[in-house]
């Protein structure tokens, strides 16, 4: 047994992420950032210089989107360089150039430079950021050179913001960042960046000067500086450990870490999502985003905020967990606990309501061991958490005037029968309305009239009337318990009403996704698959879909299946083509081709795509529902995976059945054939042993001239049964490991009686590896090859077989010193039935077309020249097998 | 009874049986015969020949079949002798306990060699330490091996390779049998093994290793040592 080093201890995640990342690299282009801590310090110059150099060393270079502002030193070093032309889009009446991606793709060079990768894309482009253009174009195996200012890194614009006072909004995510092979930081000092831009030497828009001189501050600049080198700095730290990682240096072994961020609809949170994610990058640690899902509903503009933080943090990294539960600081915890995590970092209030600070306050006195990080509030949240209580503010006050309007209503209707009914009694009808108004409100509206009809009973209806005043403590009483009652019993029906809404809508999706599941199940064959899918997707979404389906063989068809509920224009084809090729969503709601009709998912088996669907709801669907469709996406797909396999596996028994009888057939025929010929051939020899002393020499040549010529019968007969095996198409080769000089000595061993009078040499030198082939058909090859040698050379022609292996590749040859073949006949010596002219007698001219069909079943070649001496030269080209492992003396009893 | 051998073939072809009557019979050899599987195996019972010759293209059944039956209650060698030449009909019989096979057209000489193998292998294994073949010697007690004299030197597995041929002398070997002999069950599918250690015995005990007369290859099946 190998020892391992005690010590060492790697960290599982790390390494296979590492193996992750290498196996992303495989067949992926490599990106080069040049980056930068403002505009002005010579990024692009940079760029343009090291594209430069590697035309120099023969790189097919091509400009994708380079911009030179006209300045002369950087336009010097374009002479030489591709320009890929750009392409124009036309957007609000003015023509925008953009880079022309699909024109890239097409001219595939090696190297593209492309510009300003933070760039935001005219509407209409396919992908909306140019970050994303980059992507695809490293997906394509094309090598990239960008340039990137450190304020447009995401994670980095929260501070970049608060140093310069400009606001970014043009991002790209850090993960493109780390995605990158090479960064190359170009630096300048702050001062002799001022001298340039003093100079005139940096490109500024005139429109903006006094922005932009705020910008160039020396202090700006300075700390834009600190920012850039650290994140390279941060960077190099990452690359020497993943370094140690791969080497398997031991070092310091850090135990799994784990950060654990509480995320929110809050504006606010994005701050928190950035910080800590950086935290995370920095102590290479794995983070956590939690959500805590209260029965308290949100509202759209939450909704779409919370789905914004959500993919921020997804984007950064964050694995995301949502948990439910009325309590924020106990859900959190508990997914604290249950993931093992060692740091919470959560936000500091700012708020004046003591609500929120007792949920820090509660986090900080039951997190226990774990390590608590309250990160500061990038802006107060000023008078914001007020507005977002009460959500949708117009439908909220209509809701709290109907809850008045009742109370008032009732009390009115009440009044003239007050001696009547005295004035107990109306307290409680007021109550019964109190607590049936929770069936139509909130707990706001409800409160409210609760303290309405406290006072307006106090006012009206308790003697002394039309005064707060009350005289009998009795009364007093009352009226505290009748606004104590009113208010409970209102605020705990609008409680069971939202949990009972939560759980309703739940179920919704419980019964949906049960519905779903039950009639793909029950569905047989692709085509029920298909039809259960569109019609439940239909049905819970109320949406049109359009679903295409890969063929078997994998090929995408692009025609909507029959079920489907729309018809596609060309221009949505295109879309639903992008994601079969790219095996990623696109279409509306996304950011690739944002401006189709519809969202394109891929339906994705575990091996291999299946196909695509196009999703078109009527109105936009919630994050929840994104989150059903996404599921309901994930069972279509194993459905139909289920019924790909099934597909094939009937396809397969039938190819199996076919072969069988066919093998069957052939073994008869073959029995039928050949029977007599052994018949002959053994009589025949028998003869002539018998016809030994005493008998004639005439009987013994006579029984000879059978022999031979049943032998000759048989190669022919041999030569039939192979073509018919070729040409029936189920020739698998039963590669197994072959010695090169075995081979040879087999094959001239069979044909000792044809090459008698032949010399032959064999040039095997050392150290040629074993080869993986079918013994029998290459060994029938070269015997076919050597036999047509013989018969077209005369006696005494040496004949040289050579191999020789280079380059993963065997190659063998088998020339002869022979006339050769003359010109005409070169092309046509593997045709089948073609006989050489003057060629003899004998032989259908099958020979070599076996030997050619036999050969490139292993993928291998075989060409046949003259050679420059005179004779002819066959030459077999055969792919070497992956390198063995021959383990000496191992043995096992 | 005589201790003339005697040999059953199992033919459907009257002219093959006749054909290997009259070369076997020129041998020594009495030939027993049958024209399908069934009454193969009842003349394989009741008169118990030191050889069977069995045809695979039987009219009533397989000849794999009636192989397997044979198999399951005596062990006397069985060859066979047939026109299908694919290696998986080859190995497969060589696997279920077929002695040898030989493919028609043959050359009676060959078939003549393989009889003589197959009828000698199933005499008593060697009871000496010492045996000479094809002009090795090997003492079995010292596990030395001499070739014209000189001692060789072989490595524990290339000695193991070496009586495992030498035990089996003119029959053919596959290389699944070679790799669970020599190496273990575990590991019949190395086939890449018995190339590069066939290769090495090679060079100590042929005279010529580039063209090897005594252990040769059989195309896609295994190896058979050929010394008499």
């Amino acid at each position: 047994m190998t020892e391992r080093p005690s010590t060492y201890r790697p960290d599982p995640e790390l390494l296979l992420r590492t193996i992750q990342r290498e196996q992303d690299r495989q067949g992926k282009g490599l990106l080069k950032i040049f980056f930068g801590m403002c505009a002005g310090v010579g990024k692009t110059y940079k760029m343009l210089q090291a594209a430069q150099e590697a035309r120099k060393k023969g790189t097919d270079v091509a400009i994708g989107y380079v911009e030179t502002h006209r300045r002369a030193e950087t336009e010097a070093l374009l002479p030489g360089l591709a320009v890929i032309p750009r392409k124009s889009v036309e957007y609000r009446g003015t023509i925008v150039e953009e880079m022309d991606l699909d024109a890239i793709i097409a001219r595939r060079p090696a190297l593209v430079l492309v510009d300003e990768l933070a760039h935001t894309n005219a509407p209409g482009s396919r992908h909306t950021k140019r970050y994303l253009d980059v992507k695809e174009l490293l997906d394509n195996g094309i090598n990239v050179y960008t340039t990137l200012n450190v304020q447009h890194l995401e994670s980095r614009a929260d501070a970049v913001a608060k140093i310069t006072g400009a606001i970014v909004r043009e991002t790209v995510p850090d993960s493109i960042f780390e995605q990158a092979s090479d960064i190359e930081v170009i630096d300048l000092s702050p001062d002799e960046l001022l001298k340039r831009l003093a100079e005139g030497k940096v490109y500024t828009p005139d429109r903006s000067r006094r922005a932009v001189d705020n910008f160039f501050r020396k202090s700006n600049l300075t700390a834009l500086r600190e920012m850039s080198l650290r994140i390279t700095a941060e960077r190099v730290e990452d690359q020497l450990r993943d370094y140690t990682q791969d080497e398997r240096i031991s070092g310091a072994w850090k135990s799994g870490q784990r950060i654990i961020m509480g995320i929110s609809p809050s504006p606010s949170s994005v701050h928190l999502i950035r910080w800590a994610r950086r935290m995370a990058f920095t102590m290479k640690v794995n983070w956590v985003a939690v959500y805590v899902e209260r029965s308290r509903p949100l509202t759209e503009t939450e909704k779409h905020k919370l789905a914004e933080n959500i993919a921020l943090a997804r984007e950064l990294g964050a694995e995301i967990v949502t948990t439910a539960d009325e309590d924020i600081a106990s859900g959190l915890l508990r997914v604290a606990r249950e993931q093992n995590a060692t740091q919470i970092i959560i936000g500091k209030s700012t708020h004046r309501f003591r609500f929120r600070r007792h949920i820090l306050d509660r986090v900080i006195r039951e997190s226990g061991d774990i390590d608590l990080y309250v990160v500061g509030a990038l802006e107060p949240d000023t008078g914001t958490p007020l507005f977002r209580m009460s959500g949708n503010l117009q439908a909220r006050a209509l809701h709290y005037l109907i809850a008045a309007g009742v109370i008032s209503g009732v009390s009115l209707a009440c009044y003239p029968f007050h001696d009547m009914l005295g004035y107990q009694t109306v307290s409680l009808i007021l109550l019964l309305v109190v607590a049936l108004l929770p069936l139509q409100f909130g707990a706001g509206p409800v409160v409210l009239a609760a303290l309405l009809s406290a006072l307006v009973w106090d006012y009206f209806f308790i003697p002394p009337r039309f005064t707060f005043l009350i005289t009998s403590g009795q009364d007093v009483l009352m009226i505290v318990v009748y606004f104590a009652i009113a208010v409970v019993t209102g605020v705990l029906t609008v409680r069971v009403r939202t949990r009972e809404r939560t759980v309703r809508l739940r179920e919704e999706k419980a019964t949906a996704l049960y519905t779903l599941t039950n009639d793909l199940s029950s569905a047989n064959g692709q085509d029920a698959v298909v039809q259960a899918g569109v019609k439940n997707i239909g049905r819970f979404f109320q949406a049109d879909v359009v679903i295409f389906l890969n063929e078997l063989d994998g090929d995408f068809l692009n025609a909507p299946h029959a079920a489907s509920t729309y018809t596609p224009d060309q221009k949505e084809l295109g879309v639903s083509a992008w994601v079969h090729w790219n095996e990623k969503s696109a279409g509306k709601y996304t950011d690739t081709l944002p401006f189709a009709e519809a969202t394109y998912f891929p339906l994705s088996g575990p091996r291999y795509p299946l196909g695509v669907i196009g999703v078109k709801p009527r109105h936009r669907l919630t994050l929840d529902q994104e989150n059903l469709l996404q599921n309901f996406i994930s069972q279509i797909s194993s459905a139909l995976d289920r019924e790909f396999l099934n597909e094939m596996a009937k396809r397969t028994i039938s190819i199996a059945e076919s072969e069988r009888l066919y093998t069957t057939l052939f073994n008869s025929i073959s029995h039928e054939m050949r029977t007599p010929i052994t018949a002959l051939l053994g009589t025949a020899e028998t003869l002539t042993r018998l016809t030994g002393d005493g008998q004639t020499d005439l009987l013994r040549q006579l029984a000879a001239d059978v022999q031979s010529a049943t032998y000759r019968l048989d190669q022919i007969v041999q030569n039939l049964l192979d073509m018919t095996r070729l040409e029936s198409g189920l020739l698998r080769p039963n590669l197994d490991w072959c010695d090169p000089g075995d081979l040879i000595n087999s094959v001239l061993r069979k044909l000792s009686d044809d090459l008698a009078g032949y010399p032959v040499t064999v040039d095997l030198p050392e150290g040629i590896p074993l080869l993986k082939l079918d013994f029998t058909l290459i060994e029938q090859a070269l015997i076919n090859i050597l036999r047509n040698t013989a018969t077209h050379t005369g006696k005494g022609t040496a004949i040289r077989i050579a191999v020789a292996a280079a380059g993963g590749k065997c190659i063998l040859t088998i020339s002869d010193t022979g006339p050769g073949f003359p010109q005409e006949a070169l092309g046509k010596l593997f045709d089948k039935f073609y006989r050489g002219p003057g060629s003899t007698s004998g032989g259908l001219g099958l020979g070599l077309s076996i030997a050619l069909g036999f050969i490139e079943a292993h993928n291998g070649s075989l060409t046949v020249s003259n050679a420059e001496g005179g004779g002819a030269m066959f030459r077999i080209i055969l792919p070497l097998p992956e390198e063995t492992n021959i383990s000496p003396e191992t043995r096992h009893e | 009874m005589s201790n003339i051998p005697r040999i059953l073939v199992i033919d459907d072809e009257p002219q093959i049986r006749r054909l290997l009557d009259v070369t076997l019979g020129s041998q020594q050899y009495r030939v027993l015969q049958a024209e399908n599987g069934r009454e193969g195996l009842r003349r394989a019972e009741t008169d118990r020949p030191d050889l069977i010759i069995l045809d695979l293209g039987l009219p009533d059944a397989d000849g794999k079949d009636i192989l397997r039956q044979l198999r399951s209650w005596t062990d006397r060698p069985v060859l066979i002798l047939s026109v299908r030449n694919s290696e998986d009909d080859i190995v497969g019989c060589l696997d279920a306990g077929a002695d040898d096979y030989l493919v028609k057209p043959f050359r009676t000489e060959e078939l003549l060699a393989r009889v003589r193998a197959a009828m000698r292998h199933r005499q008593a294994a060697h009871e000496s330490p010492l045996i000479t073949l094809a002009g090795i010697e090997i003492n079995t007690d010292t596990r030395e091996v001499k070739k014209q004299g000189s001692v060789l030197k072989l490595t524990a597995i290339e000695y193991s390779l070496l009586m495992l041929f030498v035990r089996n002398a003119g029959r053919v070997l596959t290389h699944r049998y070679i790799l669970e002999q020599v190496w273990g069950p575990s590991f019949t599918d190395e086939t890449q093994y018995t190339r590069v250690y066939v290769g090495s015995l090679r060079k100590k005990i042929e005279d010529n290793p580039a063209h090897p007369r005594i252990l040769l290859t059989e195309s896609g099946i295994g190896y058979r040592f050929a010394g008499e």
